[in-house]
């Protein structure tokens, strides 16, 4: 009982929202912000071994005015930190971020005082990859995650209650330093 | 010199006259039994390598000469130390002579010392009254000849003398140094930090710098960083 009922063969129907979300997953232009090792195997990635071509995002732009996803690929340091907030800033909306590698993460190995210990104190990130360096297929499966991501935002109204709902989920969540149990 | 005589115990034969600075044992914090790091007998010296007798060999003679010639009475109080240690020379330059002495080396025609690769900061927390040391590794390429310079500073009074006006390439190198040691370059154009933001406090890569990091979490623990989880020494 609706619309679609109505409708000839061969229409299809379908929401703003998942219109949106299919365009915009399907034409991701990541920039390049390779700052160690972890950009080598970014590199390999977008080469033909690997071919990022198949998911449309094989050329990485060296503008921020260009991208949409800034694959942060190695270690932050103090000093790049305002840097790398402002590759962000000149970044048109809507953007998204991948912390590629454990240093971009969390510090890594880095635990000391000149990197900063994960990029999300400087920048919000939408997808974390571990790995040091992640291999290739490890960052396709990042990208692949992040395009379910994009393909499933809200938009309007409905982007504004699922802010709200996982801002109220992030904030129950327990420390890992309080869970139990297995290491997984 | 060899006056300790704990230190005189350790040295080995035929090198007894290393200037031995510091002398500790273990590591890890590991004292008596049990040492289950394995480097409880582990002993360890902090030591300046001794000061050449001549003949230097080589050509180290004839350069060192060259230089006492050209430098003529003030080579005595600018050359404090001749040292010949891993088959290099190493010239150690007061800091008042400094500037001469680099002025010397770059346009002497017996020396010609066209570059300077740098100037390397060194913390030696056990050398009283020169803690903070400054190497210039120098090539002669009309000559093919290295030699390093080297100058020292105390901690409380940390002023070298800039080089930059004869060795421009040197500009940010000491930069570096500043940014990383705290030596003031007296006469450098611009020093300012290069590594570090410019509101840092503190210069990093002293040994009495803490190594900084934060506690790591992990699932059900959380450990702290390296430098409060065990002592090194």
């Amino acid at each position: 009982m609706g619309l679609e009922e109505k409708l000839p063969s061969g229409v299809l129907l379908t929401t703003v929202e998942a219109v949106a979300g299919y365009a915009r997953k399907g034409s991701m232009w990541p920039a390049t912000f390779g700052l160690a090792c972890c950009a080598i195997e970014m590199m390999a990635t977008g080469a033909p071994r690997y071919d990022l071509a198949r998911f449309g995002m094989e050329v990485f732009r060296a503008s921020p005015r260009q991208a949409d996803l800034m694959i942060v690929a190695g270690r932050v340091s103090q000093k790049m930190a305002p840097v790398l907030r402002q590759i962000y800033d000149q970044m048109p909306n809507p953007k998204w971020v991948l912390a590629m590698g454990v240093c971009a993460s969390s510090g890594g190995m880095f635990n000391n005082y000149a990197i900063v210990q994960g990029v999300d104190h400087v920048v919000p990130v939408d997808m974390y990859l571990p790995g040091c360096p992640p291999r290739p297929e490890m960052l396709i499966d990042a990208i692949l995650k992040i395009h379910d991501q994009v393909q499933h935002t809200k938009l309007g109204a409905h982007r504004e209650v699922e802010v709200v709902e996982l801002e109220a989920q992030a904030l129950q969540a327990i420390p890992s330093e309080e869970m139990k149990g297995l290491m997984r | 010199m060899s006056e300790n005589p704990e230190s005189a115990e350790v040295v080995p034969a035929g090198t007894e006259t290393l200037d031995v600075l510091s002398s500790g044992s273990g590591a890890f914090g590991i004292d008596g039994t049990p040492d289950v790091s394995g480097y409880g007998g582990l002993v360890r010296r902090v030591y300046a390598a001794p000061a050449a007798t001549r003949p230097y060999g080589g050509w180290f003679d004839e350069a060192v000469d060259t230089l006492a010639d050209a430098l003529g009475e003030a080579f005595g109080p600018a050359v404090s130390k001749v040292v010949v240690a891993y088959d290099q020379l190493t010239l150690e330059v007061e800091r008042e002579h400094l500037h001469d002495v680099m002025q010397t080396l770059r346009d002497h025609p017996g020396l010609r010392f066209e570059m300077c690769l740098g100037a390397n900061g060194v913390h030696w927390p056990e050398d009283a009254g020169r803690e903070l040391h400054v190497h210039y590794p120098m090539l002669s390429m009309t000559h093919n000849r290295r030699l390093s310079v080297e100058t020292t500073c105390p901690d409380e009074d940390p002023h070298v003398p800039s080089v930059v006006d004869i060795y421009p390439g040197n500009n940010w190198h000491e930069r570096e140094t500043y940014d990383f040691f705290g030596v003031i370059f007296d006469g450098h154009p611009g020093l300012t930090r290069i590594e570090m933001p410019d509101d840092w406090v503190g210069h990093p890569q002293r040994k009495d710098y803490p190594l900084g990091g934060i506690p790591v979490e992990y699932k059900g623990a959380t450990v702290p960083p390296p430098d409060q989880r065990r002592e090194y020494k």
